[in-house]
Parts: C-alpha cells; sequence; structure tokens
C-alpha cells in the first residue's frame, strides 16, 4: 500500500506530528485524531494510519475498523467539490431523491465516486438540520436550500467555471 | 466565583439586554440563508452612522425557520421575516425613530402582526427548553447569566445530594432522548451506584434524520446544557461531563467550546465550585457520522475511541458505564429543563402537561406543513393543535394524510388520530412514540410504502451490523418492500413482513434493531389498503412508485397545443399540434410529471 507515497496528504507533515502529540495521552482519543487528520487533509490516508498506528498505540486492523465503521471518515480524497445531497426525512418528503439523481445523471457518478477530472463528487447525507430549506444540499460547507432539478443544473454550470 | 459576583454579572447585564437590540437569529437554518451578512451589514450600518445605544447581536433559533433569516426588535419584541442582506439600513432605520418596516412583518389573515408572541405560530407554545433561544447571545455566558443562568447551580449545591434528585424526581419529568426513562430514578440509580470514579454524559448524537431540537438548543443555549450537566454531577458524585455532539453541527460544537472556555473562566466550571468541595469538568467528543452512536452503549464505545457497536445489557450504565465505570446519560432538551426544574421546582414543573407526562417537548415539524420549524408544547397537546393551529396547515390545498414521530424508530400516525393527546403512553397505545421530536408531516401524494422503504434503507444502513437480526433481517425486510414497489409483490408478502417484524424486534441487540420495524408496521396498521393495492392490483394509489405508475392524457380535454410535447425531458409524447390528440409511449414515459404540472387544461393526471 504504498501508492500514496510522495502526494501532498501522506507526507508526515507537522500537521500530523502536531495531531498524533495532541491526542498521545488523551483516553479514547483515537477518533478524535482521526477528525482532524479528516478534516485537514480530505480523507486519511495509509501512511497517516500507519503514523497513528504508531503513535497513539492503536493497532492498525482496529484504525482501519474506526474509519470503515463512521460514515464522516474517508479512506479515499473527495472532489475539489463535494456535493451533499440532504436525504434526511423532512428533504426526501420534500423530493430530495430527484435532487440526488439528477446531480448523479448529470455528472454521471454515483454516491461515493469522483468524478474523473476531480472535480466534484457525490454524497447522500442524513439530515443536515436545514430543514427549513427542504430539499437542501451543502458544496463544501455552503448550503443551498429549495432545490429542484434546474437548481442542479444551474449549480453544477456555476462549479464547473470555478 | 461567589454568589455576590454571579449577581453582580446578573444586575448588570440583566439592564444590557433590556436595551434597544437588534436580534439575527445564528441558528443553521438562518445562516443558510445569509444571516450572518445580515448582521454584519447591520452592524457596519450601526458603526458608519455612529449609533452607540443600539446595538446588534446573534442569538438562537426562534423556531420559524421556514421564513427565515428572522430578526427581533429587543425589548419591543417586533418580528421580522425572510429578510435580506440588503433589507439592514431599512432595519436600523427604523429602530432609530422607533418605525417599524411593515413589508418584513408576518401577515396573518391579510393583517400585519408585529410582535412575536402574537403570532399565531407562538400562541399555543410554551417554551421552557427553548426559553433563552432568541433572546440571548449565546457566545456570551453573562447573557445567560442575566436570566438567572447558574443559579440553580447555586442553589444545588446548597442542597443535599437526595434532595437535588428528589425535586427531579418529584417534577416526573421523562427522558427526551426518545425512551421515556423517569430522569429522577436515572439519577437516584447512578448516585447510588458504588465507584468513586463516575461520569455525566450528554447525549447530542440526534440520529433521527429530520430532527434538530437538541441542534437548536445547543446553538441557542449551550450554558444550560452545561450547568444541567453540572447539577448532575453533584447529584451522582461525579467530576467529569462529556458531550458527545454530531460533527456535523459545527455551529453548535462551536458554541459549546465558547461556553466551556467562558465558563471555565469565571470559575462555573473546574475546582471548588462556589466555594464548595465540589469540582467538574466538561469535554466534549465528536461523533462520526454513525446513527447507532446515539444508543447508550454504543455512544459510550465511541467516546472510548471504539467503533460505535452496542454492548449487551445489563450491565446498564449506570452500574457500569463509560470505561467501565457508573455513568448517567441523558439527551440534550433533558438537560435544558433542569436548570428551570431546580429553580422554580417540581410542583411547577408537574403543573404543565399530563400526569404521566409532564413538561414540555420540542419537536421539528417538517415536511409537507406551512412552518416548517421548531415548536415547544406541553405534553398533551394534540396533533391537530401542531399541524394546523401552530404549523398553519398544509400547503398547496391538500390533505393530512399522516405524520411520522419518532424517526426510523418510531411510527406513523394517521389522520383519525389527530386528537390524540401527545404524550409518552397515548402514542405509545396507538403503534407510534414519542422519540427524540421528529415530527414529519405527510400529504396525500405520500405513498405509504415508499415512506416504510425509505424508514427501512435508513436501518439497513446504519445498522452496526453486530447482532445477525438486525443485519439480515431488516435486508430482508427491505428487498421485499422494493419488490412491493417495483411491482413484483407476491401473495404472502405482507405475512413475512410480519413475521420478519416480529422477529427482529424480540431478538435484537439493542434498540436500533429492536425499533426497526416499527415504520413498516405502523404503515401495515393504518395502510394496509395501499400494500394490498401495490401487491394485487399492481398500482401505487398514491402515483409515487414509478413501477406502477401510468401517466395519461385525457383525449376529452387535450387541446392540442403540444405544450407536453415540448416539455417532455425524454421526448415520450406524440401528436400533432391543432390536429391530432397528443399521446403518452408508455414505454419511453419516465413519469417525472413535467407534463402534468405544464398542461394549461389539466388534461393530464397519473
Ligand atoms: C438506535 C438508537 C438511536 C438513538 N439515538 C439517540 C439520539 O440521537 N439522541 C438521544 O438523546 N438519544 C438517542 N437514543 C436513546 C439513548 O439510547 C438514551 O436512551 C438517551 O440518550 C437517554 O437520555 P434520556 O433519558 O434523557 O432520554 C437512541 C437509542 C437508540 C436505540
Ligand atoms: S435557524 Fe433561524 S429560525 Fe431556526
Amino acid at each position: 500500500m504504498n501508492h500514496c507515497e510522495g502526494c501532498n496528504g501522506c507526507k508526515i507533515d507537522e500537521k500530523l506530528e502536531k495531531i498524533a502529540k495532541k491526542y498521545k495521552n488523551v483516553e479514547g482519543g483515537i477518533i478524535s485524531a482521526l477528525h482532524e487528520v479528516q478534516d485537514t487533509y480530505g480523507y486519511i490516508s495509509s501512511t497517516a494510519q500507519k503514523y497513528l498506528s504508531k503513535e497513539l498505540n492503536v493497532p492498525m486492523s482496529e484504525i482501519y475498523g474506526i474509519i470503515t465503521f463512521y460514515s464522516r471518515f474517508s479512506l479515499v480524497p473527495k472532489g475539489k467539490y463535494n456535493i451533499q445531497v440532504c436525504m434526511g426525512t423532512a428533504c426526501y418528503v420534500k423530493g430530495s431523491e430527484k435532487v440526488l439523481n439528477r446531480f448523479k445523471e448529470k455528472l454521471g457518478i454515483k454516491e461515493g465516486e469522483t468524478t474523473s477530472d476531480g472535480k466534484f463528487s457525490i454524497e447522500s447525507v442524513r439530515c443536515i438540520g436545514a430543514c427549513g430549506l427542504a430539499p437542501a444540499i451543502v458544496i463544501n460547507e455552503e448550503v443551498y436550500g429549495k432545490m429542484d432539478e434546474k437548481k442542479v443544473d444551474e449549480l453544477i454550470e456555476k462549479y464547473s467555471k470555478m | 466565583m461567589d454568589i455576590e459576583k454571579l449577581n453582580k454579572i446578573k444586575d448588570e447585564y440583566s439592564k444590557i439586554i433590556q436595551k434597544k437590540r437588534i436580534m439575527v437569529c445564528s441558528g443553521t437554518g438562518c445562516t443558510s440563508s445569509k444571516s450572518d451578512v445580515l448582521l454584519k451589514n447591520i452592524q457596519d450600518k450601526l458603526e458608519k452612522d455612529g449609533i452607540k445605544n443600539i446595538t446588534a447581536h446573534k442569538t438562537g433559533c426562534f423556531g420559524f425557520c421556514a421564513k427565515g433569516p428572522i430578526v427581533v426588535i429587543d425589548p419591543d419584541e417586533i418580528f421580522y421575516e425572510l429578510v435580506k442582506p440588503e433589507d439592514a439600513n431599512d432595519i436600523v432605520e427604523a429602530v432609530i425613530n422607533n418605525k417599524v418596516v411593515e413589508r418584513l412583518l408576518v401577515k396573518e389573515n391579510e393583517k400585519y402582526v408585529e410582535k412575536w408572541h402574537k403570532l399565531n405560530f407562538y400562541s399555543k407554545q410554551e417554551r421552557i427548553a427553548l426559553k433563552n433561544c432568541g433572546k440571548i447571545n449565546p457566545e456570551k455566558i453573562e447573557e445567560y447569566i442575566a436570566l438567572d443562568g447558574y443559579q440553580a447551580l447555586y442553589k444545588a449545591l446548597h442542597m443535599s445530594r437526595d434532595e437535588v434528585i428528589d425535586v427531579i424526581l418529584n417534577s416526573g419529568i421523562r427522558g427526551r432522548g426518545g425512551a421515556g426513562f423517569p430522569t429522577g430514578k436515572k439519577w437516584k440509580f447512578a448516585k447510588e451506584a458504588k465507584g468513586d470514579v463516575k461520569y455525566v454524559c450528554c447525549n447530542a448524537d440526534e440520529g433521527d434524520p429530520g430532527a434538530f431540537m437538541d441542534r437548536s438548543i445547543l446553538e441557542g443555549d449551550p450554558n444550560a446544557v452545561l450547568e444541567a450537566m453540572a447539577i448532575a454531577g453533584y447529584a451522582i458524585g461525579a467530576k467529569q461531563g462529556y458531550i458527545y455532539v454530531r460533527a456535523e453541527y459545527p455551529i453548535a460544537v462551536k458554541r459549546l467550546n465558547i461556553a466551556i472556555e467562558q465558563a471555565k473562566k469565571l470559575g462555573l466550571l473546574g475546582k471548588n465550585i462556589f466555594g464548595k468541595k465540589f469540582d467538574f469538568n466538561i469535554e466534549l467528543r465528536l461523533g462520526a457520522g454513525a446513527f447507532v452512536c446515539g444508543e447508550e452503549t454504543a455512544l459510550m464505545n465511541s467516546i472510548e475511541g471504539k467503533r460505535g457497536e452496542p454492548r449487551p445489557r445489563p450491565p446498564f450504565p449506570a452500574v457500569k458505564g463509560l470505561f467501565g465505570k457508573p455513568t448517567l446519560l441523558n439527551n440534550v432538551e433533558t438537560y435544558a429543563n433542569i436548570p428551570n426544574i431546580i429553580l422554580k421546582g417540581a410542583n411547577w414543573y408537574k403543573s404543565i402537561g399530563t400526569k404521566t407526562s409532564t413538561g414540555t417537548k420540542v419537536f421539528a415539524l417538517g415536511g409537507n406543513i406551512t412552518n416548517v420549524g421548531l415548536v415547544e408544547v406541553p405534553m398533551g397537546t394534540t396533533l391537530r393543535e401542531i399541524v394546523y393551529d401552530i404549523g398553519g396547515g398544509i400547503p398547496e390545498g391538500k390533505k393530512f394524510k399522516a405524520a411520522q414521530m419518532g424517526g426510523p424508530s418510531g411510527g406513523c400516525v394517521p389522520a383519525k388520530y389527530l386528537d390524540v393527546p401527545i404524550d409518552y403512553d397515548s402514542l405509545n397505545e396507538i403503534g407510534a412514540m414519542m422519540g427524540s421530536g421528529g415530527l414529519i408531516v405527510m400529504d396525500d401524494s405520500k405513498c405509504m410504502v415508499d415512506i416504510a422503504k425509505f424508514f427501512l434503507e435508513f436501518t439497513v444502513d446504519e445498522s452496526c451490523g453486530k447482532c445477525p437480526p438486525c443485519r439480515i433481517g431488516t435486508k430482508r425486510m427491505l428487498e421485499i418492500l422494493t419488490r412491493i414497489t417495483e411491482g413484483k409483490g407476491k401473495d404472502g408478502d405482507i405475512e413475512k413482513l410480519e413475521r420478519l417484524a416480529s422477529n427482529i424486534k424480540k431478538a435484537s441487540l439493542c434498540g436500533l434493531g429492536q425499533t426497526a420495524p416499527n415504520p413498516v408496521l405502523s404503515t401495515l396498521k393504518y395502510f394496509r389498503d395501499e400494500y394490498e393495492a401495490h401487491i394485487y392490483h399492481k398500482k401505487c394509489p398514491a402515483g409515487v412508485c414509478k413501477a406502477l405508475t401510468q401517466v395519461h392524457i385525457d383525449e376529452e380535454k387535450c387541446k392540442k397545443c403540444g405544450i407536453c410535447a415540448k416539455n417532455c425531458p425524454v421526448g415520450a409524447i406524440e401528436g400533432q399540434v391543432g390536429k391530432v390528440t397528443f399521446k403518452i409511449n408508455q414505454d419511453k414515459c419516465i413519469k417525472c410529471g413535467v407534463c402534468i404540472t405544464k398542461c394549461p387544461f389539466k388534461a393530464i393526471s397519473k
């Protein structure tokens, strides 16, 4: 598993060292450490896993088990623009499935996948708490509410140019 | 910190919060509609005009999220809805001149309503858990103190531990996280458990998709939860608290962190609180997107840094919980009620609500309803009052079909039970449950089989995989439901679903599996005819399940205008403008329904 050697996210840089140091002696700190790695790099590389395993003294198997258990952690990088379509009940009742399908159709990828140019990825997520704006989506922290198929097309166009 | 100092802050800030203030909602809903830009514009305008006696602040959710961003002018409580960043100037000018911006007021029955509490939306509400949301700046502990904050902790520390627990017991409050277990009893068990190290935990994982009560409390009034946890710590004999909060709630996480810092600085958390021999600290732990982590034992595994799989009970957490020590776990909303109960007494709390379900409950009202948002009502309020009087009814002239309560663990309440009082026991009787407070209203265009399938997809996805009845059983149920919605349902499918459901409920390890079949069972109970229509007549009465739906053009009504054909995304409609009536090619049709909405003569239907 050396595929990510040399890629920026995987080097043991200062940031990773700092994270490991911070949680080294915290009881149950591995999940908090993984949160920070995920937020810093957008995913958790095998190099980062190995390093945390050594520093925090948690077996690799356990770390892998944790990463794959929690949906917030990812083993692969996400697209430059990560589109999260809310599939909470309130949004579902207001037609979020149509919105999700339109994104999939337009970008030619499925949930959990990234377009070949690395620009977009799609995820379906649980309630983002913007139920008043249902159906709602999030693109890199920016929330868009009252979505329909036409707005999907407009957003893809907008972000394609960015 | 001593009581004189606390009262000094209280006096100073009570005066401040009674001044003219522009309160801008900064809940997640309103922030998504740019309330942060709006607040900045207002503050810039105030600064530019050199105005010192009027200030603008962020505040917690008003509950009226569908019409956000919300702005309230205190102390007059003038309520503005749908405010845009560009409205900043008009609002400031109006406040300076003691006027109102009429166009931003809410219109009810053709009349503008000026004041917050005069709105129909609030008329039947009673805010206890949400009492400070919309009133104070949640990032300033002094404003919380101004509204009696931390007085309850002071009072509790001057009572005996048993006295504190007795007040909670006598108040009758039951857990707001779903199961409704009496909170006082839980505290008593935790106090009586042997051990010198104990923990107090707060469940802020809010897993029900479509619920945001806990988030709004944390965003609008984080100190209430801290204060309550400290009181609990004193009562059961714990020094350390943990709040397990969803990472998907960044604003709540940020405000909790600020609140903890500020409380530490004032000595309201830390060592020898109020000069007593009582130390208490609180740490945050972030969830990472797993529904099952809302279950108490899974939550504790997760705080310990493990996969969030549930543990068999007993031993119960009160005996052997977090890190193997006696642990008390309560939900955010449960805690939010505690300071008030301590301050005002058990009898006051008991006087609200019903005999077996005291107090109020916060609901996240969503789905096909006019006023999507947060409402807090006394227990015993009927669903009809919530949906029609507070919620403003069903939009687009459609009819109420059912309300889903309790999320993926709950059940649906059909129209015939609109007048059942909402309390723990009445809801259990009709096969629904209080749950954590998600309340999704569905109109008559929804297919109940599809809704049941939606919830089962959720549980299949979220089942942690540890126990087979839940992991495999729910999957089998989902396969049957999928088959039914695809028009391949078979005779005997309903019975098979019922059998599986009953086995899964009995044999699963934790609450997730034990309640997963509920949405199927309750829709089967009240909408069995819809299942039968799918299976035996190959029809989806609501026209939702695509495989079972056909779109038709009524030849007599068709005026041959061709608008439908022009709008069809797949070119499935054929005919000639002005000459031949239009027809839908069923092989090509994807049942998107665009033609139905576009036809000017209402000639097309499902
Ligand atoms: C699958 C599952 C998910 C749960 N999710 C939550 C949740 O998101 N929030 C919550 O407070 N309780 C949740 N609970 C209930 C908790 O296990 C626990 O009963 C509750 O937090 C106790 O607090 P209370 O007594 O104050 O209600 C869940 C239970 C199960 C079985
Ligand atoms: S988020 Fe603004 S009113 Fe709820």
